[in-house]
């Protein structure tokens, strides 16, 4: 089933502003302070204030069920516009872009802003807690870390590596990963770590260890988007959009039926599949220039290179040995060091990702050992759950 | 008519301490022999599901229409444990009379004489009988070290098929406090050791035995094997010799393997002595617990269809040692846990009893039109989208194969962080997504065989809530 904007929607809209806090255990800063940090960054950046924003879509997961939108309104003293709240995990911040996009695209309003916000460190304790669904008993030990270690035993096994190699293998993302968050001011952490150090960590959930895990922290970000003639006006250097995608999954997919295996994820496929058919995309190996993908683990970032097709299926691990998705590499993938050095908010890290992308396409990265060259075109991508929902963004700073 | 039993079934939990470990604990030497000791997710009800659910080895569910409980150590004071054990073992509610039996370490064999009772008056009837107990006693107490836990059931009914015939059963009561538990308490009290024995068991057990003797004009060391439950085995060794009972004779109760599991002691024997004996063999059981009850077995030829299906030794043989006494007075919250993370979970007694098909009988669906199965049972199949078109299918009897799994280090409670996630695939390409459980770090492989047992996951909502969980074959064989 092929759909979405049959009638065309590449560059029509753009994104003319953009912010990010700065991420990690900001004890003395609250859920407002966070929203007020990433809005007035985008606000300046566009040119724009407060009063200008006709629509708002937030994207939060673990403030109180009962606070909608108010955090918003509350910090930014934005009131009498529709401000709405998801909390589709992982997938919030993509989820509150995409709103955003459809709500100028549908002539509702002509500038909207995404804002994914999350206070982790207010919970009282690490990690995102245990148990998961509608149901009291039956995910009641599920946790993140168990859930998507389950698919790095199913990958092994498929492709006949060994516990040794694959330790390995996951490790080399996780080095790639902090080598390219010591660069990150705004990162979390600026660590560089080495192999062994990887290997060689406490377990948390076999065989992922410690380096292969990202850390929970607190962060936020937003991105204001309109009309691209509008973009024109407010800047030179909008950054399109040139598509995005979305897929849901059942909240145990371990329940399907026979065809999941674990190793792909139709979630991730079908996100991706609708983003590239937006975007005109047929090889994304060679048509993006740059990638911010959902490092949660490393192997979820090793599964996203193939349900993305960065690497042909089984192939990964020959990409990661070959360094493709270093820095250096023919796609460079989460060069602001990713969850893995930023942690996870939440509700922002969809749109911390589109930041990178936005910043590196604009040739105006924080710190210009980050700055890539000569890129054009990028994707940004969330997959939460554990694995069960999956979105993405496509930007570029030229049309067509 | 011939009453009697027409199955069996025990169980012993994975775990187990040294007796030396626990007085080494305390500083002191010596300590012979095992205490079981049941996970932290188990209790009395989930044993009592286990040594049930062997008991369909040799006779069809369908044909049970009663249910006895019997324990001390109920998870409620006020709730039938009996219900829910039937639902646990898939049994038919709209014909189950469901009873509990409760108070006494006699509870067992009370509940045997109540079965025997209803058979003799309908002759179509098949009581299944549970007996478990996880007991508590105070810590560095000589109790504590003589307590275990384990479970066992029998299936009472009459006919040809009969593993043994219950040739005769009779009781005496006695009003004597020489253990007992006050109400709302955890721990076992008692009286002085020599009160306990001289003027309660050793009394009790003199006057049954001369009873049985003079009304089934049988002497007591003609039995060819003799069920004796005691609170040690020097009681036992007493009885023996006072009625020159051979020590060959003398079924182990498991008090030195296993200790004494209370209400479920005199099952444990029996199904011990079953598992052992020929036909024609006559095994008297005695029972003792404020009061005492005696009866006497018949074997019969039908034995032999168990002959392949011992389980008491299966299950000594396949448990571990825990490596910590503390970790034991943690899961008897006795030395409390520190609570695990928050649940991110509902707890509604509504939802429980709605979905208890699902999450108690564990039940899949099957579809009509494409016969595809599907965990939970799916209105809509996953496959062929019918809607409604659907049977529901019974998964906890199935062995399954781990299709993929983790250790998962911190998903536990701060006494058992350890949580083995799986992902487990049945006879049917059914998948199920469970914790696994009873397993050694060096055993786990994908492929290998898995099956269903019934644990208590939390207490949200402040009830226990049961599941199921996988783990390597101890119940079953392939």
């Amino acid at each position: 089933m092929t759909m979405y904007f049959k009638d065309g929607f590449k560059d029509d809209l753009a994104i003319i502003g953009m912010g990010c806090s700065k991420f990690g255990e900001r004890w003395d800063t609250g859920l407002e302070d966070l929203i007020i940090d990433a809005a007035y960054e985008a606000f300046e950046d566009a040119g724009v204030g407060s009063k200008d924003i006709q629509a708002c879509f937030f994207a939060n997961t673990n403030a109180p069920n009962n606070c909608s939108g108010t955090p918003v309104a509350d910090a930014l003293k934005m009131h009498g516009i529709p401000i709405t709240r998801n909390e589709n995990w992982c997938a919030a911040g993509h989820i509150a872009m995409i709103d955003a996009c459809l709500a100028v695209k549908s002539g509702m309003c002509d500038i909207a802003m995404a804002i994914g916000a999350e206070k982790l460190k207010d919970r009282g304790s690490g990690g995102l807690g245990v148990g998961r669904g509608l149901n009291p008993v039956r995910e009641t030990r599920r946790d993140a870390p168990g859930s998507f270690a389950l698919i790095a035993e199913a990958y092994f096994r498929k492709y006949g590596i060994s516990d040794e190699e694959g330790k390995e293998l996951l490790a080399k993302i996780a080095v790639k990963n902090h080598a390219n968050g010591s660069l990150s001011p705004k990162a979390h952490f600026h660590n560089i770590v080495t192999l062994e150090q990887v290997i060689k960590a406490p377990l948390i959930a076999s065989p992922l260890g410690l380096y292969d895990c990202c850390g929970t922290s607190d962060g936020s970000a937003c991105a204001i988007i309109t009309r691209s003639d509008i973009a024109r006006q407010l800047r030179d250097d909008p950054i399109y959009i040139k598509g995005f995608g979305c897929s849901t999954d059942m909240i145990t997919p371990h329940y399907r039926y026979r065809d999941f295996d674990w190793t792909s994820f139709e979630s991730l496929r079908k996100c991706a599949q609708m983003a590239y058919a937006m975007a005109g995309i047929v090889n994304p190996r060679t048509e993006l220039d740059l990638a911010e993908v959902h490092d949660c683990f490393t192997i979820t970032e090793m599964c996203i290179y193939e349900d993305f097709g960065f690497s042909e299926k089984g192939a990964a691990p020959r990409d990661i040995e070959e360094g493709f998705f270093e820095r250096t590499g023919g796609l460079p993938v989460n060069v602001d060091g990713g969850l893995k050095c930023f942690g996870h908010p939440v509700g922002a890290s969809g749109i911390r990702m589109t930041y990178e992308l936005y910043k590196q396409l604009q040739y105006k990265v924080d710190n210009p050992k980050r700055q890539l060259k000569n890129v054009h075109r990028g994707l940004s991508q969330t997959f939460g759950g554990p694995p069960q929902i999956a979105a993405c963004m496509i930007v570029g700073n030229e049309k067509g | 008519m011939k009453i009697g039993i027409k199955s069996l079934g025990a169980y012993l939990p994975y775990n187990y301490l040294s007796r030396a470990a626990i007085n080494r604990a305390w500083g002191s030497k010596g300590g012979k022999g095992e205490k079981s000791v049941a996970d932290v997710d188990e209790d009395s009800l989930t044993l009592a599901v286990e040594a049930a659910m062997s008991c369909f080895r040799f006779i069809e569910r369908e044909k049970i229409d009663t249910l006895y409980f019997a324990s001390t150590t109920g998870a409620y004071a006020e709730k039938s444990h009996s219900a829910l054990i039937s639902v646990a073992c898939d049994l038919n509610d709209e014909s189950m009379f469901t009873v509990d039996f409760a108070a006494s370490t006699r509870a067992g064999t009370n509940a045997m004489k109540a079965a025997l009772d209803a058979a003799a008056g309908n002759s179509n009837r098949n009581i299944l009988v549970a007996a478990a107990d996880v007991r508590n006693a105070f810590p560095k107490s000589p109790l504590e070290n003589s307590f275990g836990d384990g479970s066992a059931a029998l299936v009472i009914g009459s006919g040809n098929d009969l593993l043994a015939e219950v040739e005769f059963f009779t009781s005496v009561n006695e009003e004597i406090n020489d253990y007992w538990r006050n109400a709302g308490e955890k721990y076992t009290r008692h009286s002085e050791g020599r009160f306990c024995d001289e003027e309660g068991y050793l009394r009790e057990v003199k006057i049954i035995l001369n009873k049985l003797q003079k009304n089934t004009g049988t002497m007591i060391s003609e039995f060819e094997k003799v069920v004796l439950t005691a609170q040690n085995t020097k009681l036992q060794v007493k009885i023996a010799e006072k009625f020159a009972i051979a020590p060959e004779k003398l079924v182990d109760t498991l008090l030195v393997n296993v200790g004494d599991t209370g209400a479920a002691q005199a099952l444990i024997g029996i199904v011990n002595a079953l598992e052992n004996a020929k036909a024609g063999d006559r095994i008297l059981v005695v029972d003792y617990g404020n009061g005492a009850n005696a009866m006497v077995l018949k074997v019969t030829e039908n034995i032999t269809k168990i002959s392949d299906f011992q389980q008491i030794q299966r299950y000594l043989e396949k448990r571990v040692e825990m490596d910590s006494y503390v970790k034991f007075l943690s899961w008897r919250d006795i030395a409390a846990a520190e609570p695990g993370g928050a649940f991110k979970l509902p707890a509604s007694s509504a939802q429980t009893w709605r979905e208890q098909n699902i999450n108690l009988r564990l039940h899949g669906s099957v579809c009509k039109k494409c016969s595809s199965v599907l965990y939970p049972v799916a209105r809509i199949c996953d496959n062929c989208g019918s809607k409604d078109e659907y049977d529901e299918v019974r998964l906890s009897d199935h062995i399954c194969k781990l299709y993929t799994y983790c250790r998962d280090e911190y998903a536990g409670r701060s006494d058992s962080p350890v949580i083995i996630q799986a992902v487990a695939e049945d006879p049917t390409g059914c998948h199920v997504y469970m914790i696994m459980t009873d397993c050694r770090q060096d055993e786990i492989k994908a492929g290998m065989n898995l099956e269903f047992s019934f644990r208590k996951m939390h207490e949200l909502g402040n009830f226990p809530n049961y599941f199921w969980k996988v783990r390597p074959l101890r119940r079953e064989k392939v």
